[in-house]
């Protein structure tokens, strides 16, 4: 099974089926398919072929779902990125996956022009809507009705289907690889457990650029289902109007959006009678969001997951288990095994708490032409030449072997349900003029999971500001990125070996931080904590 | 409706990326332009309620108050003569 075989059968049994309704239109099955041959069609004659990377950098559209499948007949690996991303980094990707083509909208102009033109290897630039460009690359996205059914019939499952780029320790993106095989199997076992059907029509606020958005596109699609895919979530109740018009079933979010929610007035109002499953994942919900989630969406079940882009989703917590262990991410999903080891990569019994390792046809190939990053992750499995997953993610279970979360092994900062490499943030402010060096760390935040404080020392007689270091980050980095909070210090405290100890840091910060408390005041409104410093 | 303007493209120009403010149109989205983000708006919030001294309510949070140079003067205007219902 190949993954755009997906909207192949679900286009041969329901053409006339709305498969999306994005920004006012509503697009069958059908429709998309005949608008996939048209840029399929289109990039072949350009020569796109079996194996190329086609980096799509686009807000949540239609544009971008076409692209997803027409990369994909053509046997071609697509990049989705997201649209947040900045030039540096954008030039890091077109470098790094040699792509041959890009697909993105004059809207993001500002931060593609240089970038395509810095690349060598990129042949063609789609764009959607009117762009100024001059590159001879750039072409308008086509929408031409009637094009030939191009595909590559030498693709099989092993072959690359997506690199998704994730934050690294190091700094350095890493891109995800995966194949057919890898994202079919992750898409049939979240929709099994789920319980999704063809009757289901799944709001979607998450960008598809981030794993848990693009896996409501494809398991719709496998079922053959409806999504309302949404730009952003910037505006919750606009949003939450616009699903409960659509008369969404599934809502998937993650914790900052439902806290959000929680105490937003006017919601009360929104008819969301119908929908029947939601779910929370990129990082865990605290018990009090969980009983106000369940009085919001009394109907409605609620599945706790926890995953990684390396292997798309690990666990679930079957949701009659929620009243019993409501902190648990519950056990690994169908078709896979997890479980801890020791430091010395010893299978452990329940009850302890290790590392967690992954087995099964989720699991990624690696990471895109890094192989010590990937010899870190991927280590040999129980049979001879298959390779399994180490987290890096440490857990305890309990005697029963659910799962609960601990801790990272490395540094990375999940902010906003989103992984942030701290090295890549202390990168971005040490490149501000006057700044001698820099150390970022994760500080409690009862909305963003972790907000990110920086702690910065400058050079005798700089003058900069707080502003000055976030305002420099928002134009470098993905704005959930940039610090919500800059310390500027003497100089930061080092071990023996020199290193900075962000375990100081991160202690100082808590002693200070007030707003971490504050997840208890639920009478206090999520915007007021998002702007809490 | 002048001084609404030059106070929010200040606002504009020193706290979020923005080349040469003057760029930004008038209707121009903020969203689709990616000039600003959700936690962004947020910000963007408590300082239209501390420099106009108005309570934006969480039904007037939409993109037709706030999403755009105009928009956000037209609503401004209307919140500071009282009448905006959500």
């Amino acid at each position: 099974m190949l993954l755009h075989e997906f909207l192949d059968r679900s286009n041969s049994r329901l053409p006339g089926k709305a498969a999306l309704v994005c920004q006012g239109a509503r697009v069958t099955y059908g429709e998309l398919d005949a608008r996939a041959r048209a840029l399929a069609a289109s990039m072949a004659g350009r020569g796109v072929a079996r194996g190329d990377r086609v980096v799509l950098f686009m807000d949540n559209s239609v544009e971008l779902v076409v692209a997803i499948f027409a990369t994909l007949r053509l046997g071609a690996v697509f990049v989705p990125v997201n649209p947040l991303t900045k030039r540096d980094k954008l030039t890091y990707i077109l470098h790094d996956t040699e792509a041959s083509a890009m697909v993105s909208s004059a809207s993001l102009e500002r931060q593609w022009a240089e970038p395509l033109a810095a690349s060598a290897s990129v042949r063609s630039c789609y764009i959607v809507g009117k762009s100024g460009c001059t590159d001879a690359r750039c072409l308008p996205f086509p929408y031409a009705a009637g094009a030939p059914d191009v595909r590559d019939a030498t693709t099989i499952d092993q072959d690359l289907a997506a690199l998704i780029y994730t934050s690294g320790s190091t700094g350095d993106p890493k891109g995800v690889m995966l194949t057919h095989l890898n994202m079919v199997s992750a898409s049939t076992s979240i929709s099994t457990y789920l319980g999704l059907r063809e009757s289901d029509v799944i709001g979607c606020a998450l960008p598809l650029a981030f794993d848990y958005g693009l896996y409501q596109v494809l398991m719709a699609f496998q079922v053959g289902a409806t999504v309302v895919l949404i730009e952003s979530f910037t505006f919750p109740l606009a949003v939450m109007e616009g699903f409960a018009r659509e008369r969404i079933t599934v809502f998937p979010g993650v914790p900052t959006m439902f806290a959000m929610l929680m105490d937003m007035a006017g919601l009360e109002r929104v008819d969301l009678s119908t929908l029947r499953l939601v779910t929370n994942t990129a990082a865990a919900l605290p018990e009090q969001h969980i009983a106000r989630l369940r009085q919001r969406f009394p109907k409605a079940t609620l599945f706790s997951m926890y995953g990684l882009t390396e292997c798309k989703r690990v666990t679930y917590l079957p949701p009659d288990q929620l009243d019993t262990r409501p902190t648990s991410v519950g056990r690994g999903m169908p078709n896979e095994e997890v479980w801890l080891v020791d430091e010395a990569g010893r299978r452990l019994p329940n009850g302890s708490t290790g590392e967690l390792v992954i087995r099964g046809s989720n699991v990624m190939r690696g990471y895109w032409r890094k192989p010590a990053e990937t010899a870190q992750r991927l280590r040999p499995g129980p049979i001879p030449g298959e390779m399994v997953l180490y987290s890096g993610d440490v857990f305890r279970t309990d005697a029963e072997g659910w799962l609960y979360f601990v801790a990272r092994k490395d540094d990375i900062i999940k902010s906003r349900g989103e992984k942030v490499s701290p090295r890549e943030v202390e990168n971005a402010i040490a490149s501000l003029a006057g700044v001698r060096e820099a150390a970022v760390v994760g500080v409690p935040d009862p909305v963003l999971g972790e907000a990110i404080k920086a702690y910065v020392v400058c050079n005798a007689g700089a003058h900069i500001t707080e502003r000055d270091v976030i305002r420099h980050c928002l134009a470098r980095l993905e704005s959930f990125m940039a610090p919500k909070q800059v310390e500027f210090v003497e100089e930061l405290p080092v071990t023996d070996t020199g290193k900075v100890k962000k375990t100081a840091l991160r202690a100082a910060s808590q002693e200070k931080n007030v707003g971490a408390d504050r997840i208890e005041g639920t009478a206090v409104p999520a915007r007021e904590l998002l702007r809490g410093r | 409706m002048e001084q609404i303007e030059s106070k929010v493209r200040q606002f504009l120009r020193e706290n979020f990326f923005v080349d040469d403010s003057e760029e930004l149109q008038e209707d121009m989205s903020f969203m689709q332009t990616h000039l600003i983000d959700s936690t962004g708006f947020v910000e963007l919030i408590a300082f239209v309620e501390e420099s106009f001294g108005i309570e934006v309510r969480d039904e007037e949070m939409l993109p037709e108050n706030l999403d755009s140079i105009a928009s956000l003067k037209r609503y401004v205007t209307r919140k500071l003569n009282g009448r905006v219902s959500a």
